[in-house]
């Protein structure tokens, strides 16, 4: 009890004594709990936004359409008999339609779209009835947009649009359970796209009467049809669609989709933002682990004669250990409840399931498991980062740690002899890298993370602008699973910088400190301040290049990664060298105050105290 | 004689009201080209304060140095930079050597700090060491060194650059009594070699070899003394070094 009352007090006087330190520890483990929290907390969050539509609407358990196959040249529009023998099919209880579908070409405030047209009654349909949630069903002249779509077009009630060349005004827009939501209408390649348009990402939902929809279809774009099912047992809809067919002659397509397929397919704009997070996460996972290094080494060494004092009274190894170890495992603990909390609440921010469903998702549940696995990787890094620094220090000798001999640096023979041809700044650089190579090893890797991270989101949108200008997709409308993406991204690119940024700082600051013996020396000896300021600069910048190169294919094998072997992105040569060329800036400028305040303090001051 | 170092009314002042205190308190001092000057006093008494500021490494409270024909207060730190690296050089009780440089690259350093080439500057650490005695250590650590050679080296360093006067803080303060006088036989050789010197000592060996020795008290010069003969006399013997 005794030993754990020492340890505490120890470990509570000296993060008082140095807050700032604390501060950004704390802050760089939490940053990277906020993230991998989010990606873990994202897991199926729209299952209740969709159930919560499904339910109101009466969405179908599986819907079955049927459309003239592309190229063929049909006489007659596709037989209904396979979606009639389904009404009565065993496991089926109830169902509406079929209903015509048009594939119709919609005009609006300057965009052409293509949309699949929904032919309804104006009555109330018993199994999938789209909500109304602004103004009034299908009524003759008028059309109904699903609301998805409506906001991407710009469009509200009481704008009009033209289907084929004829006029409507929107008389409401309307969500469903029925199909995905805009853009993923034509997810399951289910769609009436006779016309020659691909089934592609960019096809929106309207509903219009009947006698509207039919009159959209013609010989050359004959309709489809759509029949909704409920079923006995709503969870066995795949059961269902494996024990029926609807296969008919080669003139026209069919296709079955379950609910449960849908609700995937409507997951889309969250599981994207969990496609990014989640490997984001575990960079700034990485970044932390270097932050925590470079400040918990530091702080160790400026423990080495508690370190004595405390063997001299009697501690053992492990007990000086412990003490090490304690705050620094206090704050992972504080940052991992701290990421917990934090991540929660905000999760809500990118869990919204998008205009096409009714509510909003809530606060994701904090599973055991997602505390658990936050908890153990903020412990993690802290112990990566800190467990041999202490080790080491609890081994020190009694009487070295009570002289408090720093440890003394290390000998390159081949920098050294590298840095006497190079210009005065930049052999003081090398020569202070030569002294610590673990802590700019560190400080290169903390690079190379930071451009990956940078670099793969780069990739990402190459990526997009690639595909979207090969296919001109979504017809110049926005889309909101590319808009999620760069939400998310931007969020992730701006913690990967904050903690690239601290990494920067925390390294800059560790680096003054410990070459203020040989930065006073060197300007005792003739070396001018600004060269001395430039040179602590150097010995952060120079390795940061090698960090800012390797980032560059680390980045785009990330986005392949993370992209599951989709298209793969090489962003343009002038965006890499604007990434290398802002990131060494960014070095140089955020080590610069360290750097000059360690220039500037005068040399006998200094040297004075090193010998005391 | 020429003056190369002046000083007047020179004054070092640390902390305000009652916590005030006078380092180095209106101090005047000339040395001449070639002189060797030794400072004594008892521990605190701001002899250190004082070689400190002759050298540029501080700033005074007040007063006024010229050095080598440079009005000292006046120059920014870029150019004091450059006045340490031509006109002075350094010798610290503590050697301050780079552990992780060998002797010769300890000694080159302030030479690839002015600039010189790295053979040039190898060159002359080669010398610089064959002439202090250590030839045969140059490319030995600093921890494998002992006190005396270590101080050896920061003495040859001090010469990389050939300054005009050379400042020894308490050279001997770390040494044992061989090593003090391995190192005051080459403080008698720069001296013989015309070697401006001023030497911070408690050490009354080491002040016997000097050409005039000013006592310092609480900030202040509180005597003076020229040493006829130097080395060459009874007090060199005294010193144990050949007449």
């Amino acid at each position: 009890m005794g030993r754990l009352t020492l340890i505490s007090r120890l470990a509570a006087r000296d993060l008082r004594h140095r807050p700032v330190q604390a501060v950004l520890l704390l802050l760089a483990i939490t940053a990277a709990t906020v993230t991998l929290t989010l990606g873990l907390a994202l897991n199926g969050v729209t299952s209740g936004p969709y159930l919560r539509t499904k339910a109101v609407t009466n969405g179908p358990d599986v819907t079955a359409s049927v459309w003239p196959s592309a190229g063929e040249q049909p006489e007659r529009p596709p037989s209904r008999d396979g979606l009639t023998a389904l009404e009565t099919a065993s496991g089926a209880v109830a169902h509406s339609g079929p209903y015509p579908v048009a594939s119709a070409t919609l005009r609006a405030r300057g965009h052409t779209v293509p949309v699949q047209a929904e032919g309804r009654d104006e009555a109330l349909a018993a199994v999938d009835q789209p909500l109304v949630t602004e103004g009034t069903w299908v009524r003759p002249g008028g059309v109904v947009l699903e609301r998805t779509f409506a906001q991407a077009l710009g469009l509200t009630v009481g704008g009009r649009v033209s289907l084929n060349g004829q006029s409507f005004h929107v008389t409401g827009l309307a969500v469903t359970a029925a199909v995905p939501e805009y853009p993923g209408v034509c997810f399951f390649l289910s769609c009436n796209a006779y016309n020659g348009q691909a089934q592609a990402s960019d096809m929106g939902m309207v509903w219009l009467t009947q006698a509207a929809a039919r009159s959209l279809g013609t010989s050359a774009t004959p309709l489809g049809y759509v029949l909704n099912l409920e079923l006995s047992h709503p969870a066995d809809g795949a059961v269902f669609v494996n024990t029926h067919s609807l296969a008919g002659p080669s003139s026209q397509s069919s296709a079955m989709t379950t609910w449960q397929q849908i609700q995937n397919a409507d997951n889309d704009l969250v599981s994207v933002a969990q496609q990014v997070l989640t490997p984001g996460g575990w960079l700034a996972v990485a970044l932390a682990i270097a932050s925590v290094a470079v400040l918990a080494g530091g702080r160790m060494t400026e423990q080495t004669r508690r370190v004595g004092l405390l063997k001299a009274a009697g501690g053992t190894p492990a007990l000086v250990a412990a003490v090490l170890l304690a705050e620094h495992v206090l704050l992972a603990l504080v940052a991992a409840g701290a990421g917990l909390g934090i991540g929660w609440l905000t999760a809500p921010l990118l869990s919204s399931a998008g205009a096409g469903l009714l509510g909003a998702p809530g606060a994701p549940a904090l599973t055991a498991g997602t505390a658990g696995l936050v908890v153990a990787v903020a412990l993690g890094v802290t112990l990566a980062a800190t467990l041999v620094p202490a080790v080491r220090a609890a081994r020190t000798s009694t009487v070295s740690a009570l002289a408090d001999s720093a440890r003394p640096p290390r000998r390159r023979a081949l920098l050294i002899a590298v840095s006497a041809l190079l210009p005065v700044p930049l052999l003081i650089g090398l020569r202070l890298i030569a002294r610590r190579p673990r802590r700019a090893l560190l400080g290169a890797a903390s690079t190379a993370v930071t451009v990956t991270g940078i670099v793969a989101v780069l990739a990402a949108h190459h990526a997009y602008d690639l595909v979207a200008g090969r296919f001109d997709w979504f017809a110049g409308l926005s889309d909101p699973v590319s808009g999620r993406v760069s939400q998310v991204m931007a969020v992730l690119t701006v913690v990967l910088l904050t903690l690239a940024a601290v990494n920067t700082v925390i390294a800059g600051w560790a680096t003054a400190l410990e070459a203020r013996q040989p930065s006073a020396l060197a300007r005792a000896l003739g070396g001018t301040p600004r060269q001395v300021s430039v040179g602590l600069a150097a010995a952060q910048v120079l390795p940061a290049l090698p960090g800012a190169l390797a980032g560059i294919p680390l980045g785009i094998a990330l986005f392949a990664v993370a992209n599951s072997g989709g298209v793969v992105s090489v962003p343009p040569a002038s965006w890499l060298a604007a990434v290398v060329a802002g990131t060494l800036a960014a070095v140089a400028a955020l080590t610069a105050l360290p750097a000059t305040l360690g220039a500037r303090r005068p040399a006998a001051l200094i040297l004075r105290s090193e010998v005391a | 004689m020429t003056a190369l170092l002046s000083a007047r009314g020179l004054c070092k002042e640390y902390g305000k009201g009652d916590a005030l205190v006078r380092a180095v308190d209106d101090v005047d001092l000339d040395v001449a080209v070639g002189e060797t000057v030794a400072i004594m006093g008892p521990s605190g008494c701001g002899k250190s304060t004082l070689l400190h500021l002759l050298g540029g490494l501080d700033r005074p409270t007040r007063g006024e140095i010229e050095l080598a024909g440079s009005r000292v207060g006046q120059l920014g730190e870029r150019a004091l930079a450059r006045l340490r690296r031509d006109a002075v050089g350094f010798v610290f009780q503590a050697f301050h050597l780079m552990d992780e440089l060998t002797a010769a690259e300890n000694v080159e350093l302030p030479a690839l700090l002015a600039g010189r080439s790295p053979r040039a500057a190898r060159r002359r650490a080669l010398e610089l060491l064959d002439r202090t005695g250590l030839a045969d250590r140059a490319r030995f650590l600093p921890s494998a060194l002992s006190g005396g050679q270590r101080q050896r080296v920061a003495i040859a360093r001090a010469l990389a650059n050939d300054p005009a006067i050379v400042l020894a803080d308490e050279p001997t303060g770390n040494l044992d009594s061989a090593a003090t006088l391995d190192v005051l036989r080459l403080f008698d050789d720069l001296h013989r070699a015309g070697q401006t010197l001023v030497i911070v000592t408690h050490d009354s060996r080491i002040a016997a070899t000097a050409d005039r020795l000013i006592s310092m008290r609480d900030g202040e010069f509180t005597d003076e003394t020229r040493l006829t003969g130097g080395t060459a006399g009874s007090l060199g013997k005294l010193a144990g070094l050949e007449g």
